[in-house]
């Protein structure tokens, strides 16, 4: 039996075609996943994101657990509220989940996981924990609905009070301040400017309806996919999982190598890494017709590799994906797809942010 | 429940027929076939003139979710195709069974039109 969130009514009042997401139902679309991601790109839409899974650690040794535990340095965070983007390592270097970390208090920090990570996240987070007296909690009891698009936050300032207004003006990227029932964040997995809000269960469908009602649209997982992937942001999962080392997906700007002093799990083991060479995440770039997709092998100078997420891009209007190649790959490959060799151009993981082409 | 309309023929592998007379059959997918694909991206077609065995895959949808095959749900040649899906593939999504028709062939065996699936069957097919 799946788990649903709360919005679940919502999504169904909507004609969302409903999918089985790592065993939640979600909407995957609610007529036509293109419309939706030119919706977010242009105006503003919205998902639930109820699945993601919440976790708030509380102790006087908060911000030491967290500089051993995660790869990036919460010693970065110096103003409450402030937010970072990280992976969580495992002892061999490769990647438990990709997460935000919050700054809320000295004895107080949130982390956003992945819903498909759960499970492992909280085992290998209480199991670590202990060493420093940090209470781990897991907060089910709020649904998270993230507003994307150039026009999502003035649609949902028109659902904010005088003190929630004040309380996120002038809010720069990466940050979360809790404004009353909600927890605003200026943080996202689009590319584009709007909020990721968490909220207490019961207020979820009202809050739902009363941005539906500010000409928010309601878009699903299929364009949150197409989305990220112009964004040029991984998916954990796909793009890289507890086999794939962080320098080899895109994320060894997420590694916080000073102070050389701070041991963090999974250093060793990325020093060793950093010094042999690791293939690296490229992006690709083909303007004939065709779909890149997952799993595809990739040419390139010096060898083969494999994309990792493949799709339509619908901004762009041609196909592009994120492959894992050697080191050694120049500016172009051939990818196989059904059996034959397309030439594509290598480029940075980055195809599409606030609404313009970055490639 | 999707549209199947009485009037067509189908094929299980989701492609529908209609009778132009003459011996030339409109060929396209079902709209449940689009529904299950999801909103296209690019559509590959035969070419005119190509010589066609019934269960080729002569042409692909592309979507946003796949690549799938299409194939000739009858024998004979190409002799038209629906070049406005290359600037509007997602005509496949909002009109399957009228502006979004793929190919057309002339037939070189009746036969094989008439064993097509009916409406019936094909919402039979596709129930189980």
């Amino acid at each position: 039996m799946a788990q649903q969130t709360v919005l679940i009514g919502k999504h169904l009042e909507a004609g969302a075609k409903v999918v089985d997401f790592h065993g939640w139902d979600m909407p995957l679309h609610y007529g036509s996943q293109i419309e939706e991601h030119h919706t977010v790109r242009t105006d503003a839409g919205m998902f639930d994101v109820s699945h993601m899974t919440i976790v708030d650690l509380n102790g006087a040794r908060t911000r030491e657990f967290l500089r051993y535990l995660l790869a990036n340095d919460v010693a970065k965070l110096t103003v409450p509220g402030k937010a970072l983007y990280t992976g969580m390592l495992n002892e061999a270097g490769g990647v438990i989940d990709d997460l935000i970390v919050y700054f809320l208090s000295e004895d107080y920090f949130r982390l956003v996981v992945n819903s498909a990570t759960r499970e492992k996240d909280l085992a290998w987070i209480n199991a670590q924990a202990k060493a420093f007296d940090v209470k781990v909690t897991e907060r089910p009891e709020f649904a998270m609905i993230a507003v994307q698009g150039p026009n999502a936050k003035a649609k949902v300032a028109t659902l904010l009070n005088d003190s929630q207004k004040a309380a996120v003006a002038g809010m720069k990227p990466f940050f979360g301040v809790q404004a009353g029932e909600l927890f605003i964040a200026t943080t996202g997995y689009t590319g584009e400017d709007g909020y990721e809000i968490a909220l207490p269960n019961e207020l979820a469908a009202d809050f739902w309806q009363k941005l539906l009602d500010a000409g928010v649209k309601p878009a699903g997982l299929g364009a949150r996919d197409t989305l990220r992937l112009e964004a040029g942001m991984n998916l954990y999962g796909q793009d890289m999982d507890e086999t794939v080392s962080p320098l080899a997906a895109n994320m060894g700007w997420t590694i916080a190598w000073e102070p050389a002093d701070r041991n963090f799990i999974g250093r060793a083991a990325l020093e060793k890494q950093r010094a042999e060479g690791t293939f690296k995440l490229v992006g690709l770039v083909m303007e004939q017709k065709g779909v890149l997709r997952h799993g595809q092998k990739v040419v390139v100078a010096g060898g083969e590799g494999e994309i990792t997420s493949g799709t339509f891009s619908p901004t762009l209007g041609y196909s592009i994906a994120m492959a894992r190649v050697p080191a050694t790959v120049g500016e172009t490959a051939e990818v196989d797809i059904r059996g034959k060799l397309v030439p594509v151009k290598v480029v940075k993981p980055s195809f599409v942010r606030m609404g313009k082409k970055v490639i | 429940m999707s549209s199947i309309p009485q009037e067509l023929k189908y094929a299980a592998s989701h492609e529908w027929v209609r009778s132009e007379g003459n011996g030339v059959y409109t060929v396209g997918i079902t709209e449940h076939a689009q529904d299950l694909l999801g909103d296209m991206v690019f559509v590959e077609l035969p070419e005119v003139g190509d010589s066609v065995a019934q269960g080729d895959d002569v042409a692909v949808a592309e979507s946003v979710k796949a690549a799938s095959d299409i194939y000739a749900p009858i024998s004979g040649e190409i002799v038209a195709i629906n070049e406005a899906l290359s600037d509007s593939p997602e005509t496949v999504n909002s009109a399957p069974y009228t502006d979004g028709w793929m190919f057309k062939i002339k037939a070189s065996d009746e036969a094989e039109v008439a064993a097509l699936l009916d409406a019936a069957g094909y919402a039979a097919a596709i129930a189980e």
